[in-house]
């Protein structure tokens, strides 16, 4: 049990103490010793699984799968925001102190939603993840950032609050069914499943699919998403759509084992297809046309969310599909925004129209965006192909033609709209003077090990991986 | 209500008491105000002065501006005698009479507001616009009122429904007629032009609501119209003593005394609210009414979701 | 103590009520305290006498959510409406009065919805899911019918007095520190919301979210 507690307090008590201290090289230090530290432990955690205590610390296959991307990506988005804050910014003089402290935070909060299975720590813990990113958000402060983080603190918030009416409505159907003081641990709510009143499992499972949807991006409560995933530094908005999202859908997950070990998960599964594919047409709708390139890979975010909740509305197959493609999205979403970082920094916007010839400009970057374009678009070799194509095959095989063809469809049509977008900002002659200084390593080097690890998954599987999604598909609903 | 003596009693009560309730108010704001103020049976003598004088009528009046008053008096008079006073229900109470208290008061409103129009002066019309849309808010504030009380009773009587009040132990309806109380102390205070709504005492025109449509009666006419707004005021706070103290489960000598008790109270009260707030703006009040209307009927729907207690 | 209980509740109404109708600022913050300081009491009146609950578990919540919700947060929140200098209400989506009629028509729905839905175990108190729902519903209201930024704190405060009116439901169930950590959420919540308030008035030099709509497809 301390090893799980020392994965959440080690970020946290390094966030806290990087609020007292200036100066660049302990921001920078703190900020990697905890990357480092978590990253080992959660390694150790790999190599043998640590006891909790009772629910309300306990990792579980679910929560490995989510740790173990959490920590990966926290480790390349903080070596890359070394460099991208302590080199020349594009706004006023960017201050450590105020985004140090609250990244570690951040981190400290996702990892408890992951080591958590009681539900009431879990709503804290996802509370925190939106208290904890909201400066982060609003870090250049400039108007449109103000906007961006108020609306991602309300919306969120209420959502939120939804959830946690969810967790009580939970907590009210198992008072119903057990004699002695309820308790909101996963353990037990699952052995009371069974015989619980199906109307308040209901309403539970809606508030909780509303409450984490909202802060997983689902749609239509993803309003604040395109504008907090845009405005945020290209690091913060790595993690958020990289891990943040994961956590949230984490917390729907909870809520649907229950359902699951209930025996009522059809209706379940039916709300979240519908959520699901919703999701992805308006998301793709969006992604046509869109000036911003940041807001471009928001609104792919909402889309690969969509993508999430249909693998497992459709069950089988498909589930496993969607657990790798947690994996495969977070770490090309997040290189991507890497990236976008990195035109940002190049050309001064995120205008798209205003934007040629990256490729040319930034002989490193420009082809990797390429590359990672490719790679979200559900092209092969990239591993988003392999887990899309599950979700696909397994809808045909399951006699669910339409919503198969449907979901390629759309895919298709995403594909083509960020295309129209970004193609053009790659191809042709650079419209900015040629660069003078080679790009850093510290901004390259991230990306390029995400996107390998995106190319690699695509093509090889390795077996440990293979057998946690597998067992985490089983939990969730899918057949091994 | 059986028997010579509680009509008797009931009546004198009427017609006694309630220039005597109009003087305690006065004398509140004197003395809250540092003053001394006018004896409180300066009403009576106000009355009465007013009776020997003579009337002067504008020009253009008809009929309708001298059965303004009258209609307005006699109307509030009958009101009093269905609402129950010292013992028991008032003597002309029947099934029904919730209704018909409401339909007598408005009676006496519109006659008021029509003898104001019947002057042809635009002060006056000014008054019966404001009069018309104050008593449209103020209606439904009056009748859920009504029904928070009538509606556990099953009786749409004063005498089934307000003298059967629950007079137990503290039971779990009595936040709801707490509620009631204070829905319609503020119901009183609209009904009898009090501040927060009107104010009795402004002598600019157009400031006011109730003083500007009767600002061309004189003699005889006006002390009708004095004397009829003590007694309105007289029965509205019969009605709210009657949701807070025990009156006719005392019954006898021992509930008069506690009637006049509490009206005196509630004047007291009213004396107290009209020295400490300010009168809201005309464009407020509307705002305020509607408030207090959905109040009661939150009340209302509490009491209805509990079912019989 | 059924009585008490249902008292408290009907206050609890009343003062949301009283928020959805107002428009002035210090008036909303003010009752949304006096709506914490009522819930803070909740808990005692409602499992005290029973004793299944330990007193001492009851207490801590009790003083920790009146610390919090009537003392701290209302603090918090009239620091941060005085320095963006906003007094009243002016223009909201939905008229103050509009507000009042639909606010009371909430609480008759959640009257009625409380009636359908059948509870899942012994409710205590008669009007505990008729005013959890109705608070929640309320928030809901002022949260999309208000523009100002406080004003829309306090919708959101009411929306998790509500979930906190269902959860009374549970006392006694999750361990004190955990109910702490929920407290201590909402706590920061608002801290952070009142920050991003001054920042608002700050910038744009007041606190109408309307300004907050340049970013859209």
């Amino acid at each position: 049990m301390e090893h799980l507690a020392a994965l959440v307090l080690v970020p946290a008590l390094l966030g806290v103490a990087a609020l007292f201290v200036r100066g660049t090289r302990l921001q920078v230090g703190a900020l990697l010793a905890g990357a480092l530290l978590h990253l080992v432990l959660t390694g150790a955690a790999w190599v043998r699984r640590p006891d909790g205590y009772a629910d309300y610390l306990r990792l579980d296959d679910v929560g490995m799968l989510f740790l173990s991307i959490t920590s990966v990506l926290f480790a390349a988005v903080a070596v890359y925001a070394v460099g991208y804050l302590t080199g020349p910014t594009h706004d006023e003089p960017a201050r450590l102190y105020r985004f140090v402290p609250y990244l570690l935070l951040f981190l400290a909060a996702m990892t408890l939603v992951a080591v958590t299975r009681h539900f009431a720590v879990l709503w804290a813990a996802v509370e925190a993840t939106t208290l904890s990113s909201a400066p982060l958000v609003y870090f250049y402060r400039r108007g449109p950032a103000l906007e961006a983080a108020w609306k991602y603190l309300m919306i969120c918030s209420v959502g939120i609050a939804l959830a946690l009416l969810g967790t009580f409505f939970l907590g009210a159907a198992e008072a119903a069914v057990t004699t002695g003081p309820p308790g909101l641990a996963l353990t037990d709510l699952m052995r009371a499943a069974p015989v619980m009143p199906r109307g308040w499992l209901r309403a539970a499972f809606v508030l909780a699919l509303v409450g984490y949807g909202t802060k997983m991006g689902l749609v239509p409560l993803h309003t604040w998403l395109p504008d907090a995933h845009s405005q945020a530094p290209s690091p913060v908005s790595a993690l958020l759509s990289g891990a943040l999202l994961n956590c949230a859908f984490l917390g729907v997950l909870r809520f649907f084992q229950v359902c699951l070990a209930s025996g009522d998960a059809a209706f379940a599964r039916t709300l979240l297809l519908l959520l699901g594919f919703v999701s992805i047409a308006v998301a793709t709708a969006f992604l046509i046309g869109q000036r911003d390139f940041k807001r471009l890979f928001a609104y792919s975010s909402v889309e690969n969310v969509g993508i999430l909740a249909v693998g497992v509305g459709l069950g089988g197959a498909a589930t496993f599909g969607a657990m790798l493609h947690a994996v495969n999205h977070s770490f090309a979403k997040a290189g991507l925004f890497l990236l976008a970082g990195n035109v940002l920094r190049s050309y001064g916007t995120t205008d798209a129209g205003e934007i040629r010839g990256a490729v040319r400009q930034l002989p490193l970057s420009g082809p990797l965006l390429f590359a990672l374009f490719l790679a979200i678009g559900g092209l092969p070799p990239f591993g988003l192909f392999m887990s899309e194509f599950t979700i696909f095959q397994s809808a045909i095989g399951d006699g669910r033609t339409r919503l198969g063809l449907l979901f390629v469809a759309l895919l298709a049509v995403a594909f083509l709209a960020m295309a129209g977008v970004l193609l053009p900002m790659l191809q042709g002659e650079s419209n900015r003077p040629p660069a003078t200084a080679r790009e850093r390593a510290l901004a390259v080097v991230p990306p390029l090990l995400l996107a390998a690890a995106v190319l690699a998954l695509g093509v090889y599987l390795p077996r440990t991986l293979d057998t946690l999604l597998h067992a985490v598909a089983g939990v969730v609903g899918g057949t091994s | 209500m059986n028997g010579p003596i509680p009509v008797l009693v009931h009546a004198v009560l009427l017609v006694m008491l309630p220039p005597l309730v109009l003087g305690v108010v006065g004398k509140t704001k004197s003395w809250v105000a540092g003053r001394i103020g006018p004896p409180i049976w300066q009403p009576y003598a106000d009355v009465l002065k007013l009776l020997r004088k003579g009337v002067v009528m504008g020009a253009p009046t008809t009929w309708v501006f001298r059965a303004g008053p009258i209609v307005g008096l006699a109307s509030v008079l009958v009101a009093g005698l269905i609402v129950p006073l010292a013992a028991g229900a008032g003597p002309l109470s029947f099934e029904g009479d919730v209704i018909a208290f409401a339909a007598l008061l408005g009676l006496g409103r519109f006659f008021t507001m029509a003898a104001a129009l019947d002057t042809g002066s635009s002060f006056e019309g000014m008054g019966a616009s404001r009069e018309a849309a104050f008593g449209a808010f103020t209606e439904p504030g009056l009748f859920l009122v009504l029904a928070i009380v009538c509606v556990p009773a099953r009786s749409v009587s004063f005498a089934g429904a307000w003298t059967a009040l629950p007079w137990d132990a503290w039971g779990p309806r009595h936040p709801v007629f707490l509620l009631a109380a204070a829905a319609l102390f503020v119901v009183l205070l609209a009904e009898n032009a009090r501040i927060p709504v009107d104010d009795p005492a402004t002598h600019l025109e157009l400031t006011m609501v109730h003083e500007v449509m009767v600002l061309d009666h004189s003699g005889p006419d006006f002390a009708f119209i004095v004397y009829g707004g003590a007694v309105k005021l007289f029965v509205f706070a019969a009605l709210l003593v009657h949701l807070l103290l025990p009156v006719p489960a005392a019954g006898g000598w021992v509930g008069a005394g506690l009637l006049v008790a509490g009206v005196l109270g509630v004047g007291v009260l009213v004396g107290a609210v009209e020295s400490s707030v300010a009168r809201l703006r005309l464009t407020r009040v509307p705002g305020f009414l509607i408030g207090v209307a959905a109040l009661a009927a939150v009340g209302v729907a509490v009491l209805l979701a509990r079912g019989q207690p | 103590m059924t009585g008490a209980a249902d008292a408290l509740l009907l206050l609890v109404l009343i003062t949301g009520l009283f928020i959805v109708w107002s428009g002035r600022l210090a008036a909303c913050v003010r009752a949304i305290a006096v709506q914490g300081a009522l819930l803070a009491a909740l808990p005692l009146v409602m499992w005290a006498p029973g004793g299944d609950v330990p007193v001492a578990h009851l207490v801590l919540m009790s003083v920790g959510a009146l610390a919090v919700k009537a003392g701290i947060i209302p603090a918090l929140l009239l620091r941060s409406a005085r320095e963006a200098g906003a007094r009243r209400e002016v223009e909201p989506y939905v008229s103050l009065h509009v507000s009042a009629l639909l606010g009371a028509g909430l609480v008759v729905l959640s009257l009625w919805l409380a009636r359908v839905l059948v509870p899942p175990g012994p409710v205590t108190a008669t009007l505990l899911l008729p005013a959890g729902f109705a608070t929640v519903l309320l928030g809901f209201l002022m949260l999309v019918a208000r523009k100002y930024a406080v004003t829309q704190v306090v919708g959101y405060l009411m929306l998790d007095n509500g979930v906190f009116i269902f959860g009374q439901t549970l006392a006694g169930s999750i361990p004190v520190v955990v109910e702490l950590g929920i407290l201590l959420d909402l706590l920061v919540a608002v801290f952070v919301m009142g920050i991003a308030i001054y920042h608002i008035g700050r910038e744009f030099d007041h606190i109408d979210t309307r300004a907050l709509n340049s970013l859209r497809d």
